[in-house]
């Protein structure tokens, strides 16, 4: 295989100005930073440097050209017109792939349940930690009152609740409810990776296993701040703050390199059904040889195009493709002409 | 993949002429623990209505592998035995272009699953240095796992092949398919 080049211009371009549009954001976000905690000052580099990074790989990724192939199709499809039904289909995809990742469940239920926690929580804590990193969510005390709390967001309040109400208790601890999730997968998962003979043959210790151990880590350290506070009078809460800022720092700047950018990658699945439900309304395609609808006609063509750029030439001489057959087809063709190689050999064995 | 015990000297040998279609390596292929009991291997009829033949396909494992090229997700890895891994289950987004490119029609969609899979040569096996079960139960000699000195000794009118012709594209593999003696290649078109 081919190995890309890491370097690259356009890249480095791309991610360089998202990355400056993201720190300006930050900057007028927190009304010029007067809404900014300069404690979390740390966790804002670790996610700047994440972002640039993330912006970086996914722009490379985007040049190969399958992943070109599949954006550009769908970016087509999307905007090409009967605009409703495909926001209907996209929003509905991004329910179910993206949300409830129902595409895990026919392959083990409690993957599934596992994979949903992991997912819920961790998508949870981006949503709280970020804007409050950025300085983009800020609490204070409502002016003329010592029991009621407001909650700013750009600098303006959404909402306000008593000190010591329910409302208080679940937003203190929505970063505790998260751990939690997130503990009971990764531990699922972990458990899962250390017994299965499969997974133990095909995983490794850099890729499968330490994403999890520093999942469980984060999550670990950070619960362990709430209950050093209010259970043990404060031990060791200023070395858990550090290594919990060391553990989620390095989260973030990893998620450019490794199992983690799956998180980002995931969206394409949904470029690969708009692409397969555009097609079958275009027309399947018919296998010379079993003549059974196999794919989409366009898929077809498009993959002829794809590996004649990739370098393979599949054409035959009067015009047609190796492509042109189904799986079951290619099988069958190669299998006939080994039946003919053997039979000018004059023998069926041997 | 960090403790491996991979048999170098050992490979995989194929004879679709010998294949009866008894489909005893499709049940044992379900019971390789990299597919969590999903058969990977086919075995389908080359033309039912002219002929009985059948044919029986694993993975290539391409030196240049297709499905490798042509996934937009990064989802397939070759390692360094040569083999060629089945989707990483966290990047496959399931759009088939490896199913549809590969020369040889091996890689499979799980629609359920929305994720491809294919055959690994039993890696949670043959990393261990034993045989792949499709291999092991074969009783017609179609599917072998061995050394070259043994199929050598077993066919002496055959000659192992890994260089297959599609035209203008030669595809060399890590798989071996049986040959008349003195083939250096098979020519599909």
């Amino acid at each position: 295989m081919k190995k890309s080049r890491t370097f690259n211009r356009k890249a480095l371009l791309i991610a360089s100005g998202l990355s400056a549009i993201m720190v300006a954001s930050v900057f007028y976000g927190s009304r010029k930073l007067q809404n900014f905690d300069a404690a979390l000052i740390t966790y804002l580099f670790g996610t700047v440097f994440a972002f640039f990074g993330i912006v970086y790989r996914y722009s490379v990724w985007l040049q190969r050209p399958p992943t070109w192939l599949y954006f550009k199709r769908s970016m087509q499809f999307l905007f090409k017109g009967k605009v409703f039904s495909h926001f209907w289909f996209l929003s509905k995809e991004t329910v179910n792939n993206i949300a409830l990742q129902r595409f895990i469940y026919p392959r083990s239920q409690y993957r599934w349940v596992a994979h949903f926690c992991i997912a819920l929580g961790c998508m949870s804590a981006f949503a709280i930690t970020f804007p409050l990193t950025f300085g983009w969510i800020h609490f204070t005390l409502a002016p003329g009152s010592i029991s009621v709390y407001e909650a700013h967001f750009f600098g303006f309040k959404v909402f306000d609740f008593e000190l010591g109400s329910l409302i208080a208790f679940l937003t203190f601890h929505a970063l505790n409810w998260s751990s939690w999730l997130v503990i009971i997968g990764s531990v699922y998962y972990l458990r899962r990776r250390l017994t299965n003979p499969g997974l133990i043959a095909t995983q490794t210790f850099e890729g499968d296993l330490l994403p999890l151990i520093l999942l469980i880590a984060i999550s670990v350290t950070g619960l362990f701040l709430t209950y050093s506070y209010q259970f043990m009078k404060g031990f060791a809460f200023d070395f858990m703050a550090v290594l919990h800022a060391v553990t989620v720092i390095m989260f973030l700047i990893w998620i450019p390199f490794g199992k983690f950018f799956h998180i980002i990658q995931r969206p394409a699945q949904i470029a690969a059904h708009i692409y397969k439900r555009e097609g079958v309304q275009r027309g399947m395609a018919v296998c010379e040889h079993t003549g059974a609808e196999f794919t989409t006609q366009l898929h077809v063509d498009d993959l002829k195009e794809l590996t004649r750029e990739l370098g393979f030439d599949f054409d035959r001489e009067d015009g047609t493709s190796h492509l042109d057959l189904s799986p079951e087809g290619k099988r069958s063709r190669l299998a006939q002409a080994h039946l003919k190689a053997r039979q000018e050999g004059g023998n069926l064995f041997g | 993949m960090n403790y491996t015990n991979f048999n170098r000297h050992e490979e995989f040998f194929v004879d679709m002429q010998r294949c009866i279609g008894c489909k005893a390596c499709e049940m044992a292929c379900a019971e390789c623990e990299t597919n969590g009991q999903e058969t990977m291997i086919h075995v389908n009829y080359v033309d039912r209505a002219t002929t009985v033949q059948t044919t029986v396909q694993v993975c290539m494992h391409c030196e240049d592998p297709v499905c490798a090229n042509v996934c937009p997700a990064d989802a397939i890895s070759q390692d360094e035995f040569g083999i060629v891994h089945t989707a990483n289950t966290e990047r496959c987004i399931g759009c088939s272009n490896c199913v549809m490119a590969c020369p040889f029609g091996v890689p499979k969609k799980e629609e359920s699953f929305d994720l491809m899979m294919k055959c690994t040569m039993c890696y949670d096996r043959t990393s261990v240095g034993k045989k792949p079960m499709c291999a092991t139960v074969c009783p017609s000699g179609a599917l072998f796992y061995g050394t070259k000195e043994e199929i050598e000794e077993m066919r002496p009118n055959s000659t192992a092949v890994n260089s297959f012709i599609f035209g203008k594209e030669v595809v060399n593999t890590k798989v071996n398919i049986m040959m008349p003696k003195g083939s250096k290649e098979l020519r599909i078109f």
